[in-house]
């Protein structure tokens, strides 16, 4: 009787805990499942003939048939689109990185009148529909001759990031002690030497990853870019415009164009997406 | 030669005051503690002779020249900071070698002192290492082994023992005395822990609210306190202070018995007296005792005379329990006196 | 040392670019959607207000928003609780769940479109499974629903991910004492999260709340994928008059609708989920 007592209580624990165990599991697996399944879909659709493309029913099994992405390459423009994105990514990653940095730097080390009014300004950014910002901007860039331009596209790009540069680059900074800098000055540095010897070595990985960043919003944006760009158009900006006339293979082929960068870009800053958006939080 | 001289220093951060005009002089190869609780300034005063603070007002000399207007590395000075600040992306020899690549010695001159440096700190078998790979310790060998290669004029240190562990302190106090003594700088030192203030220092500056209330040698500042501040901050347990009245020429009644004491035109003083210097016998002080604390040499006995604390430290031999009824007889010669309204020494 | 005028400088170009390209700007939509050729007119407000799309637009816009955003907190908040309760391999579940974050809405949309299409993967199955005889025209102007119920799936599919690592970041940020400390006084797990979780995370779920409700009113690719112009949009109508119809004064006027409910649901998070400076952590 005691024996069973003894033995019983811990068995409904362990029981408890096992069903809690296998519902983590289950739950684990299944998310992963609806994260993963639609990129393979679209992967599949990617690596087989056209003719299986637009076939039925499907197998869910790629062929390894490389007509669709043949096709998509050579097709009038795309070669042109996806340098495009690449110009304007890499632009508003210099630019972003080259105005917010600074920003970043100066918001970790110094107090200063005014330093709310910075913060506030970078924080609205976040309140306003920022793509929107393609309409004025491109009446303004029409003036000054920046329409249809990478550079012009990477400048409404660059709002979009730039307060991602400023705060990521703020928290990095922040991270580093500012006896570090104070060391290097006793020891014979001035303030940019002791910048360049010892606070950008540091802080190197963390600026990169937030220039994956930047790179990343650059690439994916698609309304300002379909507004701002007619002969220049970007990927994003020319599958927009030709979802409607081009064919289903195209438009998987562009998609998977799209996303296979991004999944990379992702990977590469994994572990210092967490330590952005907790900062970016605040 | 390398004499600091601090001449009306004073600092704000907005409205608040972290110094009231510091006059201080250190002479070439003095070791010197700023000692005070924190908050007191102390680390303030550091940093503006370091040249990571500016002065509100005020000017610092270091071996004859005038420097407040200058950065810090052309002060001639190298500095050890609280958290060490070894940097963690170049290994320990690049670490000691920094300032001296900064100097633009050639190789064969940074390698020897290097070498040099990290033989005197007992760090030389870590020279490959970074500085994650070593332990507090190890880093703060490493920060100092750094300060020394500059061969500076002046070494300043922020606390540099605090972060280490009990033991480890005591290790590296004794090994901080030897290794400055024998560099021949003048050091300028900033703790809180008296202890650390008493064993190294030549002199201490005792600070307190952005003033300095009392410069003066070890011995001198617990035996002499300046004012009622310095008594009370410095010894463990603290001074007792009991309030005096005047009975008539150069007597006053303290706690129901009469004290020979000063005669300085005034009717109040406060007695004061080390706890450690009183002893039992008849006539003295009526304390009832309150709390017995044996700490093994002595005894700490927490006791209430005239309603207000009043400790002595007994010898462990003598056998005190709470409640009782005890005679202190304060050493004549160890009484001190302070004047109740501007708290200095009498 | 810090020559005063240093941490000017270096905040000088940043604000520079923000004052020229993003505060001005946004002027300028107000005095495109008001000015006409005598100067203010209300005539591109009423030619939008009265063109047949708008109601529909703006009501699928706030619908989607309200629908998606809720679900995706919900989902994003047992993401972020199953991946603290993980042990192993927290890491990689960790980089899967936020795999869609890097990803832009215009393949979220394509990738849906596969699923969806005619020919997609969705009519396979049930063909497969023998419940239908032939594909369905699933994205057809006949099936509004069924393009929403995409758009819906695609969003919150793509979009969870960056509200999951809000929240996991939040999460750390709550020091572990408090949990333990609850469950000494003898709180369930349900309970920890109810009473220390949610009202700790709260400037999390604010930011994450704010962010995702302004993305959900500017859906816009997403919907183009998968509905063409069936399903209106107000971003989409922006895009419209912007682009098809040349009418860059009545496509500001949409601009000013998405701004304005953007601000006014920014203000409702701000007062609703307001955290007193003294009760952070």
């Amino acid at each position: 009787m005691t024996d069973a007592v003894i033995t019983d209580v811990p068995r409904s624990v362990s029981d408890a805990r096992a069903a809690g165990r296998f519902l983590l599991i289950a739950s684990t697996v299944l998310l992963c499942v609806w994260v993963l399944v639609p990129i393979y879909l679209l992967i599949v659709n990617t690596l087989s003939s056209p003719a299986e493309v637009t076939g039925f029913p499907k197998t869910g099994i790629p062929s390894f048939d490389f007509g669709s992405v043949q096709f998509f390459l050579s097709f009038a423009g795309v070669a042109r689109a996806l340098w495009n994105s690449v110009l304007v990514a890499v632009l508003t990653m210099v630019l972003s990185i080259g105005l917010g940095a600074p920003a970043g730097y100066a918001l970790s080390r110094f107090d200063f009148p005014g330093k709310e009014a910075f913060r506030l300004l970078v924080v609205m950014t976040r309140a306003f529909p920022l793509p929107l910002l393609a309409l004025p901007l491109a009446v303004m860039f029409i003036r000054v001759g920046l329409d249809d331009t990478a550079l012009g596209l990477a400048i409404v790009h660059t709002v979009l990031a730039i307060p991602f540069a400023v705060l990521i680059t703020f928290s990095l900074f922040s991270g580093i002690p500012i006896e570090l800098e104070e060391a290097a000055w006793t020891l014979g540095c001035n303030r940019w030497q002791a910048f360049r010897k010892v606070v950008l070595p540091l802080v190197l990985p963390g600026i990169a990853a937030s220039a994956v960043f930047a790179f990343t919003i650059s690439w994916n944006e698609v309304f300002a870019a379909a507004v701002m760009t007619i002969e220049n158009r970007t990927l994003t900006a020319f599958l927009i415009q030709s979802l409607n006339v081009s064919p289903l293979h195209l438009k998987f082929a562009g998609g998977a164009a799209l996303v296979i960068p991004a999944l990379i870009f992702i990977f590469a800053v994994r572990k210092y997406l967490f330590a952005m958006w907790g900062i970016a939080n605040r | 030669m390398a004499e600091i001289v601090i001449k009306n220093v004073a600092k704000s951060f907005g409205s608040f005051k972290a110094l009231h005009s510091i006059d201080l002089t250190i002479s070439d190869q003095e070791f010197m503690v700023l000692l005070g609780a924190s908050g007191c300034g102390k680390t303030t005063l550091l940093r503006i002779v370091a040249g990571l603070e500016t002065p509100t007002q005020g000017e610092v000399w270091i071996g004859g020249r005038r420097v407040d207007h200058l950065p810090p590395r052309e002060r001639g000075i190298a500095m050890v900071f609280q958290n060490y600040a070894v940097f963690p992306h170049l290994t320990v020899f690049e670490n000691i070698a920094f300032g001296l690549r900064m100097k633009k010695l050639p190789q064969a001159e940074i390698d020897g002192r290097v070498t040099r440096t990290a033989e005197l700190m007992h760090i030389e078998q870590l020279l490959k290492r970074y500085s994650g790979q070593l332990s507090g310790g190890q880093r703060q060998r490493v920060a100092v082994a750094r300060a020394l290669a500059m061969e500076p004029d002046v070494i300043l240190m922020d606390e540099p023992l605090s972060n280490l562990d009990a033991l480890l302190r005591l290790e590296m106090r004794a090994e901080l005395k030897g290794v400055l003594a024998a560099s021949k700088t003048t050091t300028i030192y900033v703790t809180h822990d008296q202890v650390e203030a008493m064993s190294l220092a030549d002199r201490i500056s005792v600070m307190n609210q952005g003033r300095i209330v009392q410069a003066a040698t070890p011995v001198e500042v617990y035996r002499n306190p300046a004012a009622r501040f310095v008594g009370s901050f410095i010894g463990n347990p603290p001074m007792n202070f009991i309030p005096a009245t005047r009975e008539g020429e150069g007597r006053w009644n303290v706690a129901g018995i009469t004290v020979e004491g000063p005669d300085a035109g005034r009717e109040r003083l406060d007695f004061a007296i080390r706890p450690e210097d009183v002893d039992i016998a008849p006539g003295g002080l009526k304390a009832t005792a309150r709390v017995v604390e044996p700490l093994g040499a002595h005894t700490l006995v927490t006791t209430e005379v005239n309603g207000a604390m009043f400790r002595a430290v007994l010898d462990s031999d003598i056998r005190v329990s709470p409640g009782d009824e005890l005679s202190l007889v304060p050493k004549p010669d160890r009484v001190r006196w302070f004047d109740p309204e501007t708290t200095a020494a009498v | 040392m810090t020559p005063r005028f240093l941490p000017y400088a270096l905040l000088l170009p940043a604000t520079l670019f923000l004052l020229v390209f993003f505060l001005y700007p946004f002027v300028q939509i107000a005095v495109l959607a008001f000015s006409g050729p005598e100067g203010f007119t209300l005539q591109h407000v009423q030619t939008m207000t009265s063109h047949w799309k708008f109601g529909t637009a703006l009501t699928n816009t706030i619908v989607l928003a309200a629908i998606v955003v809720p679900i995706q907190l919900v989902m994003a908040l047992s993401m972020a609780s199953i991946v603290t309760k993980l042990k192993t391999g927290r890491s990689a579940i960790l980089y899967i769940f936020t795999i869609p974050l890097g990803l832009s809405d215009l393949a979220a949309g394509i990738i849906w479109l596969a699923i969806f299409e005619q020919s997609g993967f969705l009519n396979s199955v049930l063909y497969g499974l023998g419940i239908i005889e032939q594909p369905i025209l699933f994205l057809g102007y006949q099936n509004i629903w069924v393009i929403f119920l995409a758009v819906i799936l695609a969003e919150v599919w793509r979009a969870t991910a960056i509200v999951m690592v809000i929240l996991v970041s939040g999460m750390g940020l709550i020091p572990r004492e408090y949990y333990e400390a609850a469950e000494v006084f003898g709180a369930s797990p349900w309970k920890r999260f109810v009473k220390i979780t949610l009202p700790m995370l709260r400037p999390s779920l604010q930011s994450a709340l704010i962010l995702r409700t302004l993305a959900a009113f500017e859906v816009f690719a997403v919907v183009v994928a998968l509905g063409g112009t069936t399903l209106p949009v107000l971003m989409g109508e922006t895009f419209q008059w912007q682009f098809a119809l040349q009418d860059r004064n009545v496509a500001s006027a949409y601009a000013l609708v998405i701004l304005a409910i953007s601000i006014a649901s920014t203000l409702f998070f701000l007062r609703v989920l307001r955290v007193p400076k003294e009760a952070r952590i």
